[in-house]
């Protein structure tokens, strides 16, 4: 509670006190207007002197000047009756008090919001000749080498250059598995040491490091509104005008025809209360606000209140393979050489070598199986042959490695393999040695998702030949797919999916080579999107870890925090027009007003915190 | 050129009124106010001086809502 609330509390608290005292005083006429004015003005002299400052300005649907108006009015046919003051006072009491909760509500959720996102570092020690000395993270420079402590937050993003630890991602990622690292790792700005003393060389500044970058995003997403909000600001316009206008029709016509005109006036009165936009108004960013951030504790990073609104429309979702349901690195799968009498290990031992210099992803995947592959063979005359393979000279034999072509080419009788997968030939001497076969695995969770999905909605989209597609849709349950297709194919396919699809189309993709479409789905998503900036910019959804459930998880929290909106809004609406129609026919009284203003604004509030609350 | 500026204001509804009125000045270009994280983001228009609109605009929020501050 900040100063202004507690202040507000205080009035509220004595208002309410001496109005319930004042019910046991017997006093009637002038003492009685004087001392029940007392309570009147404690709760409620700012918003007389709030309805003051809009009259000047000419501002007639000022809500202070309504609110005025109201309970002034109220006040006045209390007089006139010589009846009971308590109706105007409480007025402007609950009215304080629904001010008051709305304020504490909505402190409260910022306080809650940023720190589930505590990953703002506040330090970081750099070595100096007098030991550790704690500076601001914006003041360290690129290349500086910084350390952290077990238990402190790494500030910047940067490499290890000492030491062993593991890293708690969690706040990042919503992966609760901690990380090892070890000297060369790359580690980004957000993770907590846990363990080890680390020291790493910073590779970025602080304003461009993860933490910031994600901070930002997630701060600037409230700012991007959806529908549902330019909505209720567009109703609120007209709202409160509308009703004021009906209260002073209600007012002057009644009242001339019948002369009954101390009924019509309470009845005017009544709307005035009514006219309050706040309960409205309030509960529709609240609800975006907690949704967006509830999300990011997941390692989900909505990048708009308007891209959470329209997933939760999605429902058609297209996906990449490569990076997406596999996990997009390759890996050796098996190696046949034993029907030819050649020893495996060997077989991948040359490979290796001869892929030396290469950075293909095949080449790496080779060098991988292989680890020790810098030994003391001699690698001469690497040539790269185009569309082939490579041809090497090792320890003077002459070793070819590449597809069927490249062995038709050298006269090497190769051999179908059975498995499906990338089929690596090597042949040595000119005489076929066998094959490697490469495969991309589908990651662990791939099958769940894609389950969690509803496999008829999904399709995949990949450059990858028809064969390995087939396998991959196959073992995941897909039933559309489209294969060997160029980037430029991704996007025509996707065109025609988006024209065919009912709902929002959304595209899953690892934010490689498939910025275009992400771009053109109505909601893009990125995943495995940590440390990568150029997902990070072109999705509209950012999913931290590759843990493809995180989809459907989104798609979850966006719908229970897009249905919390709606209820918002439909019971808002519908008690205040409820109350409105009651109180014109006679049927309801001030305290049903005061219910359709307060009331329905704390049920609205509370509703929406249990955005935050995230689906299981 | 976009700035971002702290406010503060107490209601919702006051927070789009205040961007109503930003929006309205002369010398700005768009603009968003975001009532939950209490920040308020100005495109102004080619060639003005930001600090003179942002004057401008302060002084038309104020109008509407005597109790905002926007913090320059």
């Amino acid at each position: 509670m900040n100063a202004k609330q507690k202040k507000n509390l205080a009035r509220i608290l004595i208002a309410a006190a001496i109005l319930i005292a004042l019910n046991f005083v017997e006093i009637h006429g002038v003492g009685k207007f004087f001392l029940y004015l007392i309570p009147y003005l404690v709760v409620g002299y700012d918003i007389l002197l709030k309805a003051f400052h809009g009259l000047k300005n000419f501002r007639a649907f000022d809500e202070s000047l309504l609110m005025t108006i109201a309970t002034v009015g109220a006040f006045a046919l209390a007089i006139y009756e010589d009846g009971d003051y308590t109706e105007a006072i409480a007025v402007m009491l609950f009215y304080q008090i629904g001010e008051w909760f709305q304020s504490y509500a909505v402190g409260k959720s910022r306080k809650n919001i940023s720190e589930l996102m505590d990953i703002r570092p506040d330090y970081a020690n750099v070595e100096t000749d007098d030991g550790l000395e704690q500076v601001d993270p914006d003041e360290v420079e690129i290349g500086t080498v910084i350390v952290v402590q077990p238990g402190e937050k790494i500030p910047i993003d940067g490499v290890v250059v000492e030491g062993n630890s593991t890293l708690n991602t969690v706040a990042l990622t919503g992966e609760s598995l901690p990380r090892e690292v070890s000297s060369g790792a790359e580690v980004i700005s957000g993770c907590i040491n846990l363990n080890g003393v680390l020291k790493i060389r910073t590779t970025k500044e602080f304003g461009e490091s993860t933490a910031s970058k994600i901070l930002e995003l997630v701060e600037d997403a409230s700012s991007r509104k959806s529908k549902s909000e330019d909505f209720i600001a567009k109703f609120a316009r007209i709202y409160t005008p509308v009703v004021v206008i009906c209260a002073a029709a209600l007012a002057i016509i009644p009242s001339i025809i019948s002369g009954a005109w101390e009924t019509w006036i309470y009845r005017a009165l009544i709307f005035l209360v009514i006219s309050c936009p706040c309960a409205l108004v309030i509960s529709i960013p609240l609800s975006f606000f907690a949704g967006i951030g509830g999300a990011s504790r997941e390692g989900i990073l909505i990048k708009g209140s308007n891209f959470l609104e329209t997933l939760s429309k999605v429902k058609t979702v297209v996906m990449d393979k490569t990076g997406t349901l596999t996990q997009g690195s390759f890996e050796v799968d098996a190696v046949h050489s034993k029907n030819l009498n050649f020893d495996a290990e060997k077989l991948l031992h040359l490979a290796a070598h001869v892929e030396r210099y290469s950075t293909h992803p095949i080449a790496n995947s080779l060098r991988k199986a292989h680890p020790n592959e810098r030994d003391d063979c001699t690698v001469e005359d690497v040539e790269e042959i185009s569309g082939r393979g490579i041809r090497a000279k090792i320890n003077g034999q002459v070793v070819c490695v590449g597809n069927e072509k490249f062995m038709d080419e050298v006269g090497a009788a190769w051999k179908e393999c059975y498995k499906v997968g990338t089929i690596i030939h090597v042949a040595v001497d000119g005489k076929y040695a066998g094959h490697v076969v490469i495969s991309d695995a589908i990651k662990p969770h791939a099958k769940e998702a894609v389950a969690e999905l509803g496999a008829e909605n999904i399709f995949m989209l990949t450059g990858d030949t028809e064969k390995i597609s087939a396998k991959v849709a196959g073992e995941l349950g897909i039933k559309n797919y489209r294969s060997e297709l160029l980037p430029a194919d991704k996007v025509s396919e996707f065109e025609k999916i988006l024209a065919a699809s009912s709902g929002s189309v959304a595209f899953v993709g690892d934010g490689i080579n498939d910025a275009p479409v992400l771009s053109r789905a109505d909601v893009g998503i990125a995943m495995g999107a940590l440390g990568s900036d150029a997902a990070i910019e072109a999705a509209d959804v950012v999913l931290m870890d590759d843990d493809p459930r995180k989809i459907s998880r989104a798609i979850k929290i966006s719908r229970k925090c897009l249905s919390i909106v709606k209820q918002n809004i439909f019971f808002a609406i519908g008690v205040k027009f409820l109350c409105l129609i009651l109180g014109a026919i006679g049927l309801a009284n001030m305290w049903a007003a005061i219910f359709a203003d307060v009331g329905v604004m704390i049920l609205a509030v509370l509703n929406s915190i249990r955005t935050m609350i995230l689906p299981k | 050129m976009k700035k971002t500026y702290k406010i503060d204001v107490d209601c919702a509804n006051c927070a789009n009124l205040m961007e109503a009125e930003t929006k309205k000045t002369a010398g700005v270009k768009d603009a968003v106010v975001n009532f939950m994280t209490l920040k308020m983001k100005v495109e102004f228009e080619d060639g003005v001086d930001a600090k003179e609109v942002m004057g401008r605009v302060r002084e038309n929020c104020k109008r509407v809502e005597k109790d905002c501050e926007i913090f320059l």
